[in-house]
């Protein structure tokens, strides 16, 4: 069992949880993620690290209410135990010294981008952060960022900070205004990774994404996080979560990730009345949210 | 003594559930002998003088000793008997092939059907957990002897080293990288043919020895071999499986409803799927499904799909009756439930809709040709054979290879070209100081009889070697 330490709505629907488990702590790398369940009947289910802290024996992730598995880990308090966590899973992050980093990050992938910002810099490189969000509402942790980072911009989907939008268009800008980016990171929804992939590639910066396929065991055993990556079949959960955006098939990945829509709502639908009550507090839990 | 016994050629059946009734529940299909039908069982074997079951079993179980004692009423003494060599008998009684190891050298097996040892074995076993009292099962902990080893993976392999390990004396720390203990037994062979309940009572056994049980630790990641060493363990037994699925490798292969068989097996299994929406983990079966290969995982793939409420379930395969490597007995359960065997047959591609869902599988009819590599008749495309059958689900079973992730994360740990553990099988020594290692990760996958054999061997290796180690 592994108790919940801090619980904290961010902006809404997305909260922030700080739990024990040490063994992991000691081990995690930039790009790794957990899987946890929740309770007996749970089903297993990644969340990235958005932070570790050896010496107090914990982790810290980021998750979007999206349907059953994240609102019921959103109806524990403080105090509460999670049931399983298993990691840290996945292949870390290749932290080398490439020059001038840009990190886009939006929603849940605030969380990882801030440890990989720290590492980045730590090499030496020169790190942009682009964050990305709805609206002002929607905007968390910038100080963090930007403590982390020689420069910050917002991309805001309502134009409250600047002129970007989207984090792509900061990128395209950023590139044909002749700055130099030796490589990308995008963090996030699947939409926008694919955006700032797209983005990049007329300029030719390799450009590293974090997948999110369904996954179950997270130990390469059963294959469900496969994509297609180069023409060539991985295992999400072994061979990535980071793979090189240009060659990615957004299209497998999209796909296989809404396989289950119907059995999710299923599921949510029948969770949700008897539940609520316990998240109630939660401010501002909205529309079951799409998957990509 | 003097008096020849009389033959009796027929072996007494075990009750079963019935196909029809069976094809809807999850329960055990087969139901074990009752006493005097197991009786009637050990009745029959002959107490040959120069027995052929021993030698046909891989760890040499004194088969017509366990039976002897059946004959003679003690029960104690047959449950003892049969541990000695094999750890696992409720396990190894239920899914051993018998039919090619000990009942195949049965001397009876020249005049009639061989002593169904498998389920003998099964009853002693059962009798065992119904009468917890009668033997001593040496539950406590051993003695402390102040040396510590850890066992990585809780399959047959594991649990046995574990086990062994413990008895000695020894400290023993079992990682295992799910949230359930037991390995394949507990994520693969489904509950109809396995209970769930024999394998967690292994397991807890295994942890009343004393046995240190650490779920959601995956070797490689939260620590490796080489920091386990160093963390204070003198050895480490690597018995991690070999479960990483293998696919078609053709078109189609990535759309959804595509599950390997290991991941169809999983969610029904190891998260009860069928159980949806009580439990949370979904899966999708539909009215039709083809699952590819013909081995013990295929045949239970598609049983499980059945199970799930399947209208038609496929096999799909390239050889013909002769060259299919399951178990007899699966075979004729899967038969006997409805599902059809479509053999001789070879997909060339999955056919989807607009969501990415599959559709349909295009498929070709093959002929038998020369035998190749592995001595089984090479299937050659039947030109102008071609023809599609719609599904919704498709189900790859064609075997696993080892998990990549010891093997990359180990220093100095040698391989062989099939990626499994380079291994001495008398002692399961690897290349590597102080690492042993046993089951489907030494041998690919194999049988839990194997696995469990292996354990034993390198549990005494191990044991000799600390010894001398002073
Ligand atoms: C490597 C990785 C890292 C991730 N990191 C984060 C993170 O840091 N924060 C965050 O909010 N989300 C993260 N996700 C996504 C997160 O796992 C899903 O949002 C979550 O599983 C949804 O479960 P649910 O039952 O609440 O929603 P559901 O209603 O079941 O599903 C909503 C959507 O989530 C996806 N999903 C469902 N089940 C799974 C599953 N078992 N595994 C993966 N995806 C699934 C599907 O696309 C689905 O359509 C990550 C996913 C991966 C693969
Ligand atoms: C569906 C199916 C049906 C089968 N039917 C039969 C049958 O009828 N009869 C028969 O004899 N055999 C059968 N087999 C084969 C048999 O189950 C295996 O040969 C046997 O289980 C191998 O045992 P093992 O201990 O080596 O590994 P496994 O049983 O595979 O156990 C390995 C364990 O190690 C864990 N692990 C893996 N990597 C790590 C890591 N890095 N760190 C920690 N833990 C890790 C795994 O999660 C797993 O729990 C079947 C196999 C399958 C898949
Ligand atoms: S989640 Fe099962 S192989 Fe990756």
């Amino acid at each position: 069992m592994y108790r919940i330490v801090k619980k904290e709505l961010l902006v809404p629907n997305t909260i922030y949880l700080q739990a024990e488990a040490p063994e992991i702590a000691r081990k995690a790398q930039p790009g790794q993620f957990v899987i946890m369940r929740v309770d007996e009947v749970g089903e297993r289910f990644p969340l990235s690290l958005a932070g570790w802290d050896e010496k107090a024996g914990t982790l810290d992730v980021i998750f979007l209410i999206m349907g059953r598995s994240t609102m019921k880990l959103a109806s524990l308090s403080e105090g509460d135990c999670i049931m399983d966590i298993v990691g840290p899973l996945g292949k870390a992050t290749e932290i080398e010294s490439y020059g001038n980093v840009l990190c886009a990050c939006s929603t849940f992938g605030v969380g990882p981008a801030i440890p990989l910002a720290k590492a980045l810099r730590e090499r030496g490189n020169r790190v942009i952060s682009v964050m990305e969000a709805r609206d002002e509402g929607f905007l968390f942790w910038e100080d963090r960022l930007k403590e982390v980072s020689d420069e910050t911009h917002i991309a805001s989907g309502d134009g409250c900070r600047g002129k970007h939008r989207r984090a792509s268009e900061f990128i395209t800008e950023h590139l044909k205004s002749g700055h130099k980016l030796d490589r990308v990171f995008a963090y996030g929804r699947v939409f926008m990774m694919m955006e700032c992939s797209r983005a990049t590639r007329p300029f030719g910066v390799k450009t590293t994404v974090a997948l999110t396929p369904v996954m179950v065991d997270g130990t390469g055993m059963c294959g469900c996080c496969r994509v297609s990556v180069g023409g060539e079949t991985q295992f999400t959960c072994v061979d990535g979560p980071e793979f090189d955006g240009h060659s990615v098939d957004w299209e497998v990945l999209i796909k296989r990730k809404r396989a289950y829509l119907r059995e999710e709502a299923q599921a949510y639908d029948l969770w949700q009345p008897d539940n609520l009550r316990k998240i109630a507090g939660l401010a501002g839990l909205p529309e079951r949210s799409s998957a990509v | 003594m003097n008096d020849k016994p009389k033959l009796n050629l027929e072996r007494v059946p075990i009750p079963k559930q019935a196909p029809e009734e069976r094809a809807t529940n999850f329960d055990e299909v087969a139901l074990g002998y009752r006493e005097e039908q197991a009786l009637q069982e050990a009745g029959r074997c002959i107490d040959c003088k120069k027995p052929g079951c021993k030698d046909g079993c891989p760890v040499n179980v004194d088969i017509p000793g366990f039976i002897r004692a059946m004959k003679d009423g003690d029960m104690p003494g047959a449950v003892r008997i049969l541990k000695s060599k094999n750890s696992l008998p409720g396990i190894c009684g239920r899914v051993c092939p018998q039919e090619t190891q000990c009942e195949l050298t049965c001397n009876l097996i020249k005049k009639g059907a061989p002593i169904a040892i498998g389920r003998l074995e099964r009853y002693v076993a059962d009798w065992e957990i119904a009468h917890p009292e009668a033997v001593e099962r040496g539950g406590q902990e051993a003695r402390r002897n102040g040396r510590r080893v850890a066992v990585v993976g809780s399959g047959p392999a594991g649990l046995t080293c574990a086990s062994d390990l413990a008895k000695l004396g020894y400290g023993v720390t079992l990682f295992e990288a799910l949230h359930v203990a037991g390995g394949v037994l507990m994520y693969g062979i489904p509950e109809f043919r396995l209970p769930k309940t024999i394998v967690q009572g292994e397991v807890d056994y295994v942890k009343s020895l004393g046995v240190e049980i650490r779920l959601n630790h995956v070797i490689g990641k939260i620590a490796t071999v080489d920091e386990l060493l160093e963390q204070g363990f003198d050895a480490v037994f690597l018995s991690p499986g070999a479960g990483a699925p293998m696919f078609l490798d053709i078109p189609g292969e990535n759309l959804s409803g595509v599950y390997s068989a290991n991941e169809f097996l999983t969610r029904t299994n190891l998260m009860k799927a069928y159980l949806f929406p009580e439990y949370d983990t979904p899966i999708q079966v539909g009215r039709r499904v083809a699952v590819f290969g013909a081995g013990n995982v295929a045949m239970d793939a598609s049983r499980c799909a059945l199970r799930l409420g399947a209208d038609e379930v496929y096999i799909i395969y390239r050889r013909s009756l002769t060259e299919m490597p399951a178990r007899l007995e699966e075979r004729e359960n899967a038969e006997e439930e409805g599902i059809i065997f479509r053999l001789q047959t070879n997909p060339i591609r999955l056919v989807g809709d607009e969501q990415g869902r599959v559709r349909a599988v295009e498929l070709y009819e093959t002929e038998l040709g020369e035998p190749d590599e592995s001595g089984r008749r090479r299937p050659v495309r039947k030109p102008g054979s071609e023809f599609t059958i719609e599904i919704d689900t498709a189900i790859p079973a064609l075997g696993t290879r080892p998990n990549p992730i010891i093997p990359l994360s180990t220093k100095g740990l040698e391989l062989t070209r099939w990626g499994t553990v380079l291994t001495d099988e008398a002692t399961g020594r690897t290349s590597k100081d102080r690492v042993w290692c046993g089951g489907d990760m030494a041998t690919g996958a194999a049988t839990v009889i194997s696995a469990m054999g292996a354990a034993r061997r390198a549990a005494i290796d191990i044991d000799a070697w600390l010894k001398g180690s002073g």
